[in-house]
This record gives structure tokens, sequence and C-alpha cells, in this order.
């Protein structure tokens, strides 16, 4: 077992410190047509592209926001601006990054954590990446690493094309339709077959301008017999106006390929996170998901394996902390679509406060994925009296020849713990923070220590109630 | 005159309006040995957990005091920095949290500052060989899965980490093999000669008294004090028995 990593004291306002807005290029707010084309030509699509976003404009307009989840009403789409492109050109060097937007990146500690720790970093600000950088070594492999315009346009151009919005398509609900229409930013990774990249590539997401909507695409393929894992972090600064992150992830995982995905997401307090997350995994490959969700006023987070290939596996590890005023519904999507395949899931919600924490899981066997296998097990635990969670589990089996279990516990902390920690001198905000820590301890495990600080961090934020 | 550490004058406690000591009175002094008995359900773990601050139990009369200084109104913590400690009867499981990790947390709340991994790697390592605990447990969740043995000595582990002057024993021997006892009985000791500690200790048992000098027993029936002596009244109540106090 690994040593657990010691919390020190941080302060929320390294997320909070909102940047003066000097965006070079702001679009109109709300969502036409003619929003959508300025846009487009803004970014010098390809036509194919501009004509995607366009039929995913129509389906945004035909469909309907879903009914099943937390409330979105506090979302008016007519005054969310799509796009704010910062007043940079994307660098590979920090130094040519401007002096207010390398500050809040230095804050969050990111050029420290890829002198120390990371293969390749992309840092997006608004609706554009100003950062992208990896490692000569790691190029040398013949990784790709870039932000997906230079992608649309370079040597992977078809690559992307053949790959865009076909996990997630934009008729699969109302908000990946919006994303196809007005995406902008993201990442796109190659990695050829049998590479192995041995420290991790992060990408950084901040949104920095208020009433915005982020809206960036992770495209990630890594080929057969590939090894790669990526690290998403996200945060911006509190405002009183509501902003929306519509992001979406595709991740292709080849034969015998692994990926692990992991994200930090500590969203502001006023952030509707509608993001889609999904996997494609071939025969024997791997996907290992692992998710911290703390931030944002509203989540619809189900990060999705569809397993397609006998013998792959899907692991989903996550933690959902739900503070004062805030409804995250969380969880994760299994498709076992072939033989032998098998998928584990493993969560932690905790709400406080009058949070709400709901965990929803879907997982599908279908006739074709004979002796698949899986084990789903969800843990909530609540803070106090005023805070609520519920578990939402589903299960469509198809096959008869399946092995799968379910398991839930919901509790509240207990008392006893509380008063044991505090006779050795911990004070009862240490002692439930240490506990809460502990309670969520499946997700620090499964990071990088320098993220399992961060999370830690996090939970001791939200346990002493600072609510930023 | 010996310096007066703990002082409890007239305590009732309740828990959920039923009342399970009434009226108690005791003193232990800086260096002394103190022994409760009474028969189960007395209320002897009740005056230990009242004793440490459990909000559980409320006192609805009568004072506790540490060294002079009222703490009746303190949080356990408060109570744990004065230099209180109590051995639990039943440790609590704590998930997640190795015993390493909360052994430095506790040390860091009470010190209120960092200590050296080094320091802290010795000392803890000097304290597992005289309880002869496998240090593999440091890394281990607190108490998860310990076997009865080994939360017990869990539980010396950390006072003697600690270094209370004033520990309550909870039946820190009960559900004891002859030899736990005995290790767990050199850790108490331990903490006598090295800390300079006192010990109020609940016990059905003589064993873990054989290398401790009692100054005094008390003897709770019913939630009331029914007789106090000196360490002779050990045996006595060992050979007799509480039908005559009932």
């Amino acid at each position: 077992m690994k040593e657990k990593t010691k919390v020190s004291d941080i302060d929320r306002n390294i997320y909070d410190i909102r940047d003066e807005e000097k965006d070079a290029y702001r679009i109109d707010e709300g969502l036409t047509k003619d929003i959508v084309e300025k846009l487009s030509k803004e970014k010098n699509d390809p036509d194919w592209m501009k004509e995607f976003r366009l039929k995913s404009l129509d389906i945004y307009n035909d469909l309907q926001v879903p009914e099943w989840g937390p409330s979105i009403e506090g979302l008016n789409m007519d005054e969310i601006v799509t796009y704010v492109r910062p007043n940079t050109k994307m660098s590979a060097k920090w130094s040519e990054v401007p002096d207010d937007i390398k500050n809040t990146f230095d804050r969050l500690g990111i050029p420290e954590a890829e002198r120390t720790s990371l293969a390749g970093v992309g840092a997006q600000y608004d609706s554009e990446l100003v950062y992208h950088n990896v490692r000569k070594e790691v190029e040398e492999q013949g990784v790709i690493y870039t932000d997906m315009e230079s992608a649309l346009t370079g040597p992977y151009a078809d690559m992307v094309k053949e790959h865009f919005m076909k996990l997630v398509p934009p008729t699969d609900h109302k908000f990946a339709a919006l994303h196809g229409a007005v995406w902008s930013g993201g990442s796109f990774v190659y990695v050829p077959p049998g590479v192995s990249v041995e420290i991790p590539l992060q990408s950084y997401f901040r949104l920095n301008a208020p009433g915005a909507g982020q809206f960036e695409h992770t495209l990630i393929i890594v080929d057969e017999g590939a090894d790669l894992h990526f690290i998403e972090g996200c945060s911006a600064p509190k405002y009183n106006v509501a902003n929306l992150h519509a992001g979406c992830v595709e991740l292709f995982v080849g034969k015998n390929a692994k990926l692990r995905y992991s994200t930090i997401e500590n969203w502001s307090k006023n952030m509707y996170n509608l993001n889609t997350k999904r996997a494609r995994v071939e025969e024997g490959g791997r996907i290992e998901w692992v998710s911290g969700s703390f931030g944002s006023h509203v989540s619809y987070l189900y990060p999705m394996s569809v397993l397609n290939g006998r013998g792959a596996r899907a692991e989903f590890t996550g933690v959902t902390f739900a503070g004062n005023d805030q409804n995250l519904d969380t969880g994760t999507k299994v498709i076992h679509n072939a033989e032998n395949t098998s998928s584990f899931v493993n969560t932690r919600s905790i709400s406080k406060d009058g949070g709400v924490s709901t965990f929803r899981s879907a997982v599908v066997i279908t006739e074709k994925a004979k002796n698949s296998k899986c084990a789903v097990s969800c843990e909530s635990l609540m803070v106090d009296n005023i805070s609520r969670s519920d578990t939402i589990p589903a299960m469509d089996i198809r096959t008869r020849y399946a092995d799968v279990g379910h398991e839930a516990k919901i509790g509240k902390i207990s008392d006893d713990a509380v008063f044991y920690l505090m006779s050795r001198g911990l004070s009862e905000e240490e002692a439930k923070a240490l506990i809460v820590s502990g309670f969520a301890d499946n997700v620090s495990k499964e990071l990088p220590v320098e993220y399992a600080v961060e999370m830690n961090n996090l939970i001791r934020l939200e346990m002493k109630g600072s609510i930023g | 005159m010996a310096d007066s550490l703990l002082k409890v004058e007239d305590l009732s406690v309740s828990v959920e309006d039923k009342e399970i000591l009434s009226s108690i009175s005791l003193e232990v002094n800086a260096g002394e040995t103190h022994v409760i008995m009474g028969p189960n359900g007395a209320g002897k773990s009740t005056l230990g957990l009242a004793i440490m601050g459990n909000p559980k139990y409320t006192v609805t009369k009568g004072k506790i005091s540490l060294e002079g200084e009222d703490i009746t109104e303190e949080p356990a913590n408060e109570r744990a920095k004065k230099g209180l400690f109590l051995s639990f009867q039943a440790p609590v499981e704590v998930p997640g949290i190795t015993l390493s990790e909360f052994l430095r947390n506790a040390l860091e709340q009470r010190g209120g500052k960092r200590i050296k991994f080094w320091d802290f790697k010795q000392e803890t390592e000097g304290n597992m060989g005289v309880l002869g605990m496998d240090e593999k447990y440091l890394q281990r969740d607190l108490n998860v899965g310990f076997s009865g043995g080994e939360k017990k000595k869990a539980e010396v582990l950390q006072l003697l980490m600690l270094k209370p002057k004033l520990a309550i024993l909870d039946e820190t021997d009960s559900g004891l093999d002859v030899d736990a006892v005995k290790t767990v009985s050199k850790g108490i000791s331990e903490y006598m000669d090295k800390c300079g500690g006192s010990l109020l200790i609940i016990t059905h048992n003589t064993r873990i008294l054989e290398s401790l000098n009692v100054d005094k027993t008390h003897v709770i029936v019913k939630g009331k004090m029914v007789e106090e002596g000196d360490g002779s009244l050990v045996k006595k109540i060992l050979d007799s028995g509480f039908a005559k106090y009932e």
C-alpha cells in the first residue's frame, strides 16, 4: 500500500483570482446560425467542419433538455458567450504567454508540474489553448500531442476527421449537439503502436470570462499495444452569472492498448458542467477512468466505456463531493459488447451543507458478451443531516452467461469515529476532514502523488466550509 | 500532599435522558494509579467517556477539572491537548487513514508543529518494539481488520506516543490472551516509567495490575460509588464479587 501524502493548508483563492478580461475577440451572446458561422470563420475551419457545426446546431435546436436529472433552469443559452479568444497566440514557451495568463497557471502549479512530473502540457484559457508543449523524448517516440485546431489541418487531419464526434455523435443529446456546433480548443493525442508513454500528459482548462462557455474537444487515439496516462484538470473563478462547460472527450483504445484518463475537476460553483466522455476499447485493451468531481453548481457526468473487443476491460474509480448549493449527478456507463469483457466500478460520493450527490450508472451486457464480468460498488457518505445522497444503478443484462455484482452503501459520518479522533487531539473539523479523505481514498490512491495532494486539499477546503 | 491532576466532583451523567451515573466524585493525583471496578453495566465506561468528553454523554450535574482547570464544557480535543487520554474498550475502525498517518496527525495537532519524519519513525519503531507490533501495521488503515489484541496494542502505542498526563484505560486487557496481556502491561509500565504518567484503570482483571502499584480502588455499582479503598480492595472484590452492593 502506498504511503498517503500529507495534507497542507491551501487557500481557495488560488482558484478564485479573476484576471482582468483582455480577450481579443468575444462572440455575441446566445446561439444562432450567424454566430456559429462567425465562429467557424474566426477559427478558419475546414469546410467539412463548418458544415458539421451547422448540422449540429440544427440538431441542438431539435433536441429537448433532459428532464431526468438536476434542474438546469438557471442556464440561459441566450446569455452564454460561446467563444472568447484570449489575447495571445498559442506558444510552446511559458515566457511568451502573457503575464496575467501565465500567472494564473503558475498559481495553479501547472508549469511546475510540467517540470517535475509531466511529459507534455496543454493549457487552455477560455476558448483557446495558450500553451502547448511536449517533451522531446516523447515527441521522438512518435507521440502526437497538439491542440485540436492544429490537428484539424495538420498531417493527422484525416485521422481527426475520421474520429471526430464518431463516438459521441451530436445526436447523442442536446449538449453534445451544442458541443458539435461551438466546440473550440482541446487536445489531440495519438500514440503509435507499441509506444509506452512513461510519464503522463496533461491538459488544463481554465475558464476566466464570466458568462462564457467552454467547449473543448479532447480526442485521444492509443494505437495497438500502446500505453498512455492522460490527466485533465479544470477550474474557474466564481462569478454571479452562469458559466457553462460542455466539453467532449473521445478516447479510442486499440487492441491490447491501455489508457488511463484522470480528471480532477474543480469548476467554480456557478458552473453548469454538462460534459460528455466516452471510450471505445478494442480486443484486449483497457481503459481506466479516475475521476474526482468537486466543483460546479450542477454536473451531469457519466464517462462511458464501450468494450468492443474480446477481453476488453474498463475500470472506473470516482469520487464526487457535493457541498452547499451543488447538485452533482455523476456515475458511469459501460457497454459490454464482446465476449470475456470485464468492468469494475468503484465510486464514493460525499454530500455536505445541503449538497445533493447522485450516483447514476448503467451497465449493458449485450447478447454477444458471453462470459463477461461486471462489478459495481458505490458508497455514499453524508456529513450532516441536511445533505442528500442517491444511488440509481441500472443494469441491462441480455445474456445468461455473465457474472454481475452490485454493492451499494449509504451512510452518515460516524459520531464514534469523530469522537475517537477528537480524543487524540484532532479538532472536530480536522477529524471529519480526515474521515472524508479516508473515505475518498479509492481515488487518491490511484492518482499521481501531486494530484492526490491537490485532491486532499480540495476535500479539506470543502470540509472547512469556506465555500468560494 | 501530591498535586491534584484529575478531579471529578459530584458528577451525574445521562444518555438520552436516562441517568447512568449519579454524584460520582474521585480525585487522581499526579503519578497515582487508580482502579475502577464494578459489574457489567455499572457505568464504568460511561465515566471514562464522560471524562474524555464524548458529546453523547450529557453532564447533568457536577464538574470535571484537570490540574485545577474546569474542563466540563471543553470538547474532547481540548481535553486531549491538556493531557487526557482514553484507551477505548472498542477502538473505532477508520478506513482510508493509515495508523502512521493518524499518529503523526495526532502528534502534530497536539504539539502544534510539524514533526520530522526521522524522529517520528524512530520513536514509533521503538514503541512498536516494546509492544511486539509488526511495523507493517503502520501502513494499515487505522484499526481496520486488526484483531482484538492488535487493536488494544495500537491503543497502547498511541498512549506511548502521545504521552498524556493521565490515561484512562477502559478494559484494555479484556479479551486478550495471556501473552498479549503481558505485552500490554509492559507498554503501560513503560508509560508510567518514561512519562511519569497517572492511570485510571477500568478492569475486571488483576493481571494487568500485577506490575503496577495501585494507590486507590473505586467500586461503582448501578451508577453510584459504593466503596473506595486502597489497592487491597481489588483482591477483596475479586474474592467476594459485587453481590453485597446490589
